[in-house]
């Protein structure tokens, strides 16, 4: 009894001995200086992927209209609202004209009062014909006589020089009479000027829109080039995409376009790429396309943030690699590769990649090489590893 | 011959067992506290390794990025990138915050909590120093905006939402042990996003911002049309980092790199080993401090236990040992099951305290390193406070009158 007792004892002892050191065993093998590094690895596989771009850009007017006035003055009416929808040539705004009106009436009374004096100049005119006849008459009636010798020949002379007198009177009426028509003619083209500049204070719209911005009220004063109102023509909206210059290879006229606006984050819009832009943002690093939406959505706003996604043509067949399995060792990116258990980095050349973290692998990695994508730490070629299904967190 | 020590175990194994785990749980505890220092440390270094950088370019008379603010136009890193020796250098921005998850589904739904988690977010280049060096899960990130790679312990899982002042990020990636110095996860976001979350303002700070400077009349000229929105403008954007990191070609000195940098570039530059100074000694100098105080007075007083449990065990046995000495034991005998039994409560105690500490290490919410070489110089250290114990016990059992066995 006492010794199975002891007995008993020493085999309790033992077990929770030889548990204290199996636990022992375990805490060193799980971590410190021996616990292996756990790895997820994937078998190289060959196949295509679809490129995409990426960018954010903003919804723009293709065209937008500042009406403004050409000189300083200030605004009388306004006659538009922000959001109403103008035809072309109808009238948004009217600066005060001040006197121009005045002017107006006071030409027309001038152009009024060059008739008069045309009439005038006409008159005299025939007056002094009718005195150029009477004097041609006497002097020819003089000559006769003079020859005749029944009048000396100071009268006849007299009488000859009383006819030139008269046709050159006749000469200045013709040209006081071209005078008057030609100030006539000065007035109303005066006048036609100041009907244009009239019509001028009245802003009218240049093209069929809507009104986005109404920036001056009437008894404002505003500048030449100063906008009273903007119009936007709402068909002409498109979204300006901008690329980060590193990303930006195969960007080109119709690329198709996914557009996300930020108001509705549910929805991509299908459209394409309209136009890239030659100059690119220097100091933002980005290039800058246009991307127009084939069917915008009612209620589109200028100004409003959308993301851009590009969809580039299929590549060709390569290796495609997770993104997460690139690393960089040593100034040279590459791999790790599983051979026999133990690892080795192979340096690898890179092609496109896609948004879904898919890159193409041009050399370096050969189909069915079993290459690390995540680790728990970062590797070398003489750490310990065990492979497992995931490291962390749910895969999506 | 019977090793008396044994016996003796074997005759109170109950007792000697629980005195070994209570010891254990004890040295446990400061193997945590030295874990706790340790992981501090640790922390900084991470910090530094993670980043992947030879060489730090920050703000002239800073000690930033980390220590101090620091402040940087972001086209700097152009003429960094000519010096003679640079291998790669990329812009990056730290900022500490309270970043939040949002429901995917939206806040209306009954399962949407919004929960903020505080992160050092993390503004990089992709493919460019700054990125996380590996994954656990996940993907890196491709797109050039509202993507994010997040620490494990943020909690963040693979397709959550998270909100970083206006926007929303896709969490596409998870890393392990990317931690700010003060143990913060950190969470990668692109630099152009982490740029704007740095320096924009809110929403009805930048409204005001606008009537503020439209009420300037030497700013808002009737005569200038265009000259407001000019300014304001150019006060929305900022185009600033925090630093500049940057990897030396192989071979080359990083010191080399940094003096034209601090002589001729107007900026401040620091190697991994001027870094890790300002890190270790600088920043998180007082609190390691305060943690290693700590674990020296606690490392005092767990000897000191130690060493009165194996004293009062040793006098609780006193008639044992008068009798063994009445049956005429050798001294020597009865010293070597005292030295023993110290020993062996010691070694238990070692390993329990071991086991125990890596085992509840992991929950602690900050990074907890219990390094190889602190085991050992915890297991020499629990020897030699058992064996000084042991011969404070061993002189008084030797001093025993072996007539305390019969009598009183």
């Amino acid at each position: 009894m006492k010794l199975s007792s002891i007995g008993m004892r020493r085999l309790v002892l033992g077990l929770l001995g030889l548990g204290l050191i199996a636990a022992m065993v375990f805490v060193v093998m799980r971590s410190g200086p021996l616990a292996p590094t756990r790895v997820t690895v994937v078998q190289a596989a060959e196949g295509r992927l679809t490129p995409a771009l990426f960018g954010i850009g903003t919804v723009e007017a293709r065209r937008s209209y500042l009406i403004g006035p050409t000189v300083a003055g200030r605004v009388r009416t306004v006659a538009v609202d922000v959001g109403d929808r103008v035809k072309a040539g109808q009238l948004l705004a009217e600066m005060d004209p001040v006197d121009l009106d005045e002017r107006m009436a006071a030409l027309d009374a001038s152009v009024t009062r060059a008739g008069s004096a045309i009439a005038a100049a006409d008159a005299q005119r025939r007056d002094a014909l009718a005195r150029k006849e009477l004097a041609a008459v006497n002097a020819r009636r003089y000559v006769e006589l003079g020859a005749q010798n029944f009048i000396s020949a100071g009268a006849v002379e007299a009488r000859l020089q009383e006819q030139s007198s008269a046709d050159a009177v006749v000469s200045a009426a013709d040209a006081n009479l071209a005078a008057a028509r030609q100030d006539q003619q000065r007035l109303a083209a005066e006048r036609a000027g100041l009907r244009q500049q009239r019509a001028n204070v009245r802003l009218l719209a240049p093209a069929d829109g809507v009104v986005t911005s109404r920036d001056s009220e009437p008894g404002s004063t505003v500048v030449a080039g100063q906008a009273v109102v903007r119009v936007i023509d709402p068909a002409s909206l498109w979204v300006k995409v901008r690329l980060d210059q590193g990303r930006s290879a195969g960007l080109a006229a119709s690329l198709p376009a996914q557009v996300v606006l930020r108001s509705n984050p549910g929805q991509s819009i299908a459209g394409k790429v309209a136009r890239v832009e030659a100059v690119s943002d220097s100091v933002t690093e980005e290039r800058v396309a246009q991307v127009s939406l084939d069917q915008p959505p009612p209620g589109l706003s200028v100004g409003e943030l959308a993301e851009v996604t590009l969809t580039l043509p299929p590549t060709t067949l390569a290796v495609l690699l997770p993104n997460a399995a690139i690393k960089r060792v040593q100034a040279q990116t590459g791999v790790w590769t599983i051979d026999n258990g133990s690892l080795r980095f192979a340096p690898v050349r890179q092609g496109q990649a896609s948004l879904d973290g898919q890159v193409q692998i041009l050399e370096g990695v050969k189909v069915g090489t079993t290459v690390v994508v995540h680790s728990e730490k970062d590797l070398a070629a003489k750490t310990r590893i065990t492979v497992v299904d995931s490291l962390a967190g749910r895969q999506p | 011959m019977i090793s008396l020590a044994g016996r003796d175990i074997l005759h109170s194994w109950g007792k000697f067992v629980l005195t070994g785990i209570g010891l254990g749980l004890l040295i446990g505890v400061t193997l945590t506290m030295a874990g706790v220092y340790r992981g501090m440390v640790d922390d900084a270094r991470a910090l530094l390794n993670n980043s992947g950088a030879d060489l730090w370019v920050v703000q002239q008379d800073t000690q930033g990025p980390y220590a101090e603010s620091s402040s940087l136009r972001d086209d700097a890193v152009r003429s960094v990138l000519g010096i003679a020796g640079v291998e790669r250098a990329a812009n990056v921005t730290y900022l500490t915050m309270q970043v939040r998850r949002t429901n995917v589904a939206g806040p209306t739904s009954a399962g949407g909590s919004d929960e903020d988690v505080r992160a050092m977010v993390v503004g990089f280049e992709p493919g460019q120093p700054g990125e996380p060096g590996y994954l656990v899960a996940g993907r890196h990130i491709t797109r050039s905006h509202y993507e994010a790679v997040a620490d494990v312990r943020t909690g963040f899982a693979l397709g959550d939402r998270i909100r970083i002042r206006r926007h929303d990020y896709t969490v596409v990636g998870l890393t392990r042990r990317m931690v700010s110095s003060g143990g913060d996860p950190m969470v990668f976001i692109p630099l152009k996003d982490a740029q704007e979350a740095q320096f924009l303002k809110d929403n009805d700070a930048i409204v005001n911002e606008r009537a503020r400077t439209a009420a300037n009349p030497s700013l808002n000229r009737p005569g200038v049309p265009g000259l407001l929105e000019a300014i304001q403008a150019s006060q929305a954007n900022n185009r600033n980092v925090n630093a500049i990191l940057v990897q030396v070609q192989p071979g080359i000195d990083a010191e080399r790199v940094a003096e034209p940098v601090r002589r001729w570039k107007h900026l401040e530059a620091y190697t991994r080993n001027q870094m890790e100074e300002i890190l270790v000694a600088k920043l998180i100098a007082t609190s390691a401090k305060q943690i290693g105080m700590f674990l020296v007075i606690l490392a005092i007083v767990s000897a000191a236990i130690v060493a009165f449990i194996i004293y009062t065990m040793t006098l609780g046995k006193i008639r044992e040992i008068a009798v063994l000495k009445l049956i005429g034991t050798r001294n020597r005998t009865i010293a070597g099951m005292i030295l023993q039994q110290a020993l062996g409560l010691g070694l238990i105690g070692f390993i329990v305290g071991k086991v125990a500490a890596t085992f509840w290490a992991p929950i602690f919410p900050k990074y907890v390193l219990l390094e190889s070489g602190d085991a050992v110089r915890g297991l020499v250290a629990v020897v030699v406070i058992c064996a000084l114990a042991s011969t404070l016990a061993i002189r008084v059992a030797l001093k025993v009158d072996p007539a305390a066995a019969i009598g009183g």
